[in-house]
């Protein structure tokens, strides 16, 4: 299909389809930023209130959505059961937390408690999801990509029937330890519960970034994204950093479900499929494999979400999930690299 | 761009598929259900009725005629060309408003009468015959299949999975909120779109209640997809699908054109989830936005991997028990376990685990499905073939 190279250097050819491409892109956007820029002039103060709102959202996407971008990275599997994982962690936080340790009510010791059982949390997340690498994905590595795609997916429902049993089909709420009080900036209520979530995942985020970037353990994993083989010939135990990196997600998705359960009040067992989705298209915004990437898609999806539920003029709630997988297609069909990725288009 | 090199080497199958000895088989076992339930049954005694009843109840055995349909429309996409398809649900859905907005009384400011057979009083609405509405819902999710397949094709296979995934949810979404689109009422909303007219087929109305003549209905469609799924596999777009499944790069060289071969599979797939929509709609007499969920998706894929994809009697085989177990079989399994050894176990709602766990150990011990293809068998063990029998390199579905 594509053309010997001639050896005489020739002008691009410019192809209608490529025009569309683009007018069609600065269309959409345009769009976007209109509705926006409609709504941030109609009332500023509800369009702060929302932003602040989204960031709360964004966050715990940015989380679970880390766990996507790590796995995705380092052996190229769309892990559909990450999702369900978050729920699970979730559930178990409920379980631990409100009914076996009694923490209902905000006070010091249940604060305490609340950092003692985001730990365990982690440590859980991070157990189920290395107990799945070794049970199923690590035996399909060299498998026709369809084998651990279609498995993952099979893992999605096992997790999700776990959290049925577990807690039934109906949503459960939660009593949760964070106080409903809130104060006020110039108009723009914030709760409690938002600067939580700031005071637990930003941190998180920077100690992620710091295991991936400056660690032996996290060269180690770039290595191991970037070839296997030659990182095996270098000396990195490839099996246990692939090990490491669906512990570190796992951790994620835990730290990211405790959080959920105690900022919205409910659990559910089909949670994770609606969420997993969500973040995994955070993941892919900001360009999959990009750790910052997924941060930056997962804020970002957070405030689209709430802009269109929150805003005056605006599609509304009922679009929402809508909303998000039209970003998903628009963004694979103009930029399936991401925001912060690179090109992903397969040679045709 | 001459495929002669395809064309001169007839595959080895083509004579086994020219034999029709499964169209008798087929014929067979839908006439038994046919005979059985239209003139046998309602005669026989209490006892009797209630085993088939229970065990072999002509709805569900209907429904597993709309899913043998489904099954196989995926297949022309996962198991014929190669290409995940996360949310073949969509498809359906489409069908099935194609049923509902052309054989209804639902666009009540209207009143166009094709052939239709409209119920005395309700002779507004879109009133269609049901062959053109079939042919309409085909061409009509064909089109859809198209438009999500168009712009993404180029794109790496998981990256492909998730826009259909997209789509799976968008389409059933929008059913579900289109009671209200810029002031217009497009889909009914929640309530879905109900009365749909009686099918008339030359002046024989086959009644809203007359399930053994719908069951005969949509198992001709069924038989008919069967029919062209082998004959498609056969023929030279079949052969691209299948060049372009095990190895793109040399599919490529040998003049399969890559786009327009995937595009296909694309369309012709959507046109089975299409028919079927259509189909299921007019055997629960309307369409309802809520049935259209991503785990329809997901049972749709695991009747496919299970039986063999692109293996047409292992995805009818893999599609037939799946369905019987999801609609009776693990209630009344459940039951007599239960009542042999005296335990009181919920076994519907462990549906999650069985279909779960049916994916997890299937790719693990069995990728090929029960029923494989030998071609496929090479395909999904490819790892563990030795160097010269490999069928793929490295490039292709393959690894990384």
């Amino acid at each position: 299909m594509t053309s010997v190279a001639s050896g005489v250097a020739r002008k691009k050819k410019i192809t209608t389809g490529a025009v569309l491409m683009k007018v069609s892109m600065v269309l959409i956007v345009g769009v976007a930023v209109y509705w926006l820029g409609l709504n941030l002039t109609n009332d500023p103060r509800q369009f702060a209130q929302v932003t602040v709102n989204g960031l709360n959202n964004g966050l715990l996407y940015a989380l679970i959505a880390l766990g996507y971008t790590l796995v995705y990275g380092i052996i190229e599997l769309i892990n559909f059961a990450h999702g369900d994982l978050f729920m699970l962690g979730a559930v178990f936080s409920f379980a631990v937390l409100t009914e076996l340790l009694g923490a209902q009510s905000p006070s010091g010791t249940n604060y305490a408690l609340l950092l003692v059982v985001l730990l365990l949390t982690m440590a859980f997340g991070a157990t189920v999801n290395v107990t799945i690498e070794r049970l199923a994905y690590r035996r399909l590595r060299t498998a026709p990509k369809l084998a651990p795609l279609i498995t993952a997916i099979g893992m999605s429902f096992v997790l999700q029937w776990i959290g049925l049993k577990w807690i039934g089909s109906n949503p459960v709420n939660v009593n949760t330890v964070l106080p409903a009080t809130s104060f006020e900036i110039s108009g723009v209520i914030i709760n409690f519960k938002t600067l939580v979530i700031f005071a637990i995942t930003i941190p998180l985020l920077i100690v992620l970034a710091f295991i991936v970037n400056k660690t032996r353990r996290g060269r180690a994993m770039r290595a191991t994204a970037q070839d296997k083989d030659a990182s095996r010939l270098m000396g990195i135990d490839v099996n246990k950093t692939i090990t490491f990196t669906f512990a570190i997600a796992g951790a994620a998705a835990g730290a990211a479900g405790i959080m959920w359960a105690q900022t919205t009040g409910t659990v559910a067992y089909n949670l994770g499929f609606q969420l997993g989705l969500i973040a995994f298209t955070a993941a892919v915004l900001g360009g999959v494999g990009n750790l910052y990437g997924a941060v930056l898609g997962g804020v970002i999806i957070g405030l689209i979400q709430s802009y269109n539920d929150g805003l005056a003029i605006g599609p509304g709630q009922r679009w929402s999930q809508t909303m998000v997988f039209t970003i998903l297609i628009l963004l694979m069909v103009y930029r399936p690299g991401g925001l912060l990725g690179e090109t992903a288009q397969e040679k045709v | 761009m001459a495929n002669t090199a395809l064309e001169t080497t007839a595959p080895a199958h083509v004579a086994a598929s020219g034999n029709r000895k499964w169209a008798i088989g087929f014929a067979s076992v839908v006439s038994f259900f046919f005979i059985l339930n239209k003139f046998v049954l309602p005669a026989a005694n209490s006892d009797v009725q209630r085993f088939f009843n229970n065990w072999f109840s002509l709805t569900s055995m209907a429904e597993i005629m709309i899913w043998i349909l489904m099954a196989l429309g995926l297949n022309i996409i996962v198991g014929y060309a190669g290409l995940l398809d996360l949310g073949y649900v969509a498809f359906w859905a489409l069908g099935g408003y194609v049923a509902g907005w052309l054989m209804s009384p639902f666009f009540s400011s209207l009143q166009l009468n094709f052939f239709g057979n409209p119920r005395t009083g309700f002779e507004f609405g879109i009133h269609f015959h049901v062959f053109l509405v079939l042919i309409l819902g085909g061409v009509f999710t064909a089109i859809w299949g198209i438009i999500i397949g168009g712009p993404t094709l180029r794109l790496k296979s998981d990256y492909l999975a998730l826009v259909t995934l997209g789509f799976g949810e968008i389409i059933p979404q929008f059913m579900l909120n289109g009671a209200d689109i810029a002031g217009y009422n497009v889909t009914n909303g929640a309530q879905g779109i109900g009365g749909l007219d009686d099918v008339n087929l030359f002046g024989y109305v086959i009644g809203t209640f007359a399930l053994p003549e719908k069951f005969l209905m949509v198992s001709l469609m069924a038989g008919a997809m069967i029919f062209f799924s082998i004959r498609l596999r056969d023929g030279r777009l079949g052969r691209a699908w299948l060049a372009i499944r095990e190895d793109e790069l040399a599919a490529s060289m040998m003049g399969v054109p890559l786009w327009r071969t995937k595009f296909s599979s694309y369309a012709i797939g959507a046109v089975g989830g299409g028919i079927g929509g259509v189909g299921f709609a007019i055997l629960v007499g309307g369409v309802y936005a809520d049935r259209f969920n991503f785990v329809i998706s997901i049972i749709i894929l695991a009747m496919v991997v299970m039986g063999g994809m692109g293996n047409v009697w292992g995805v009818v085989v893999g599609a037939t028990v799946l369905a019987w177990i999801n609609s009776i079989g693990l209630i009344q399994v459940g039951e007599v376990i239960n009542n042999a050894f005296g335990v009181k176990v919920n076994f519907p709602s462990y549906q999650f685990l069985i279909f779960g766990l049916l994916l997890v150990l299937m790719m693990l011990f069995r990728r090929e499905g029960f029923i494989p293809e030998a071609r496929m068998r090479m395909v999904m063990n490819e790892d563990k073939l030795e160097d010269e029998e490999k069928v793929t390199d490295e490039t292709k579905i393959g690894h990384h």
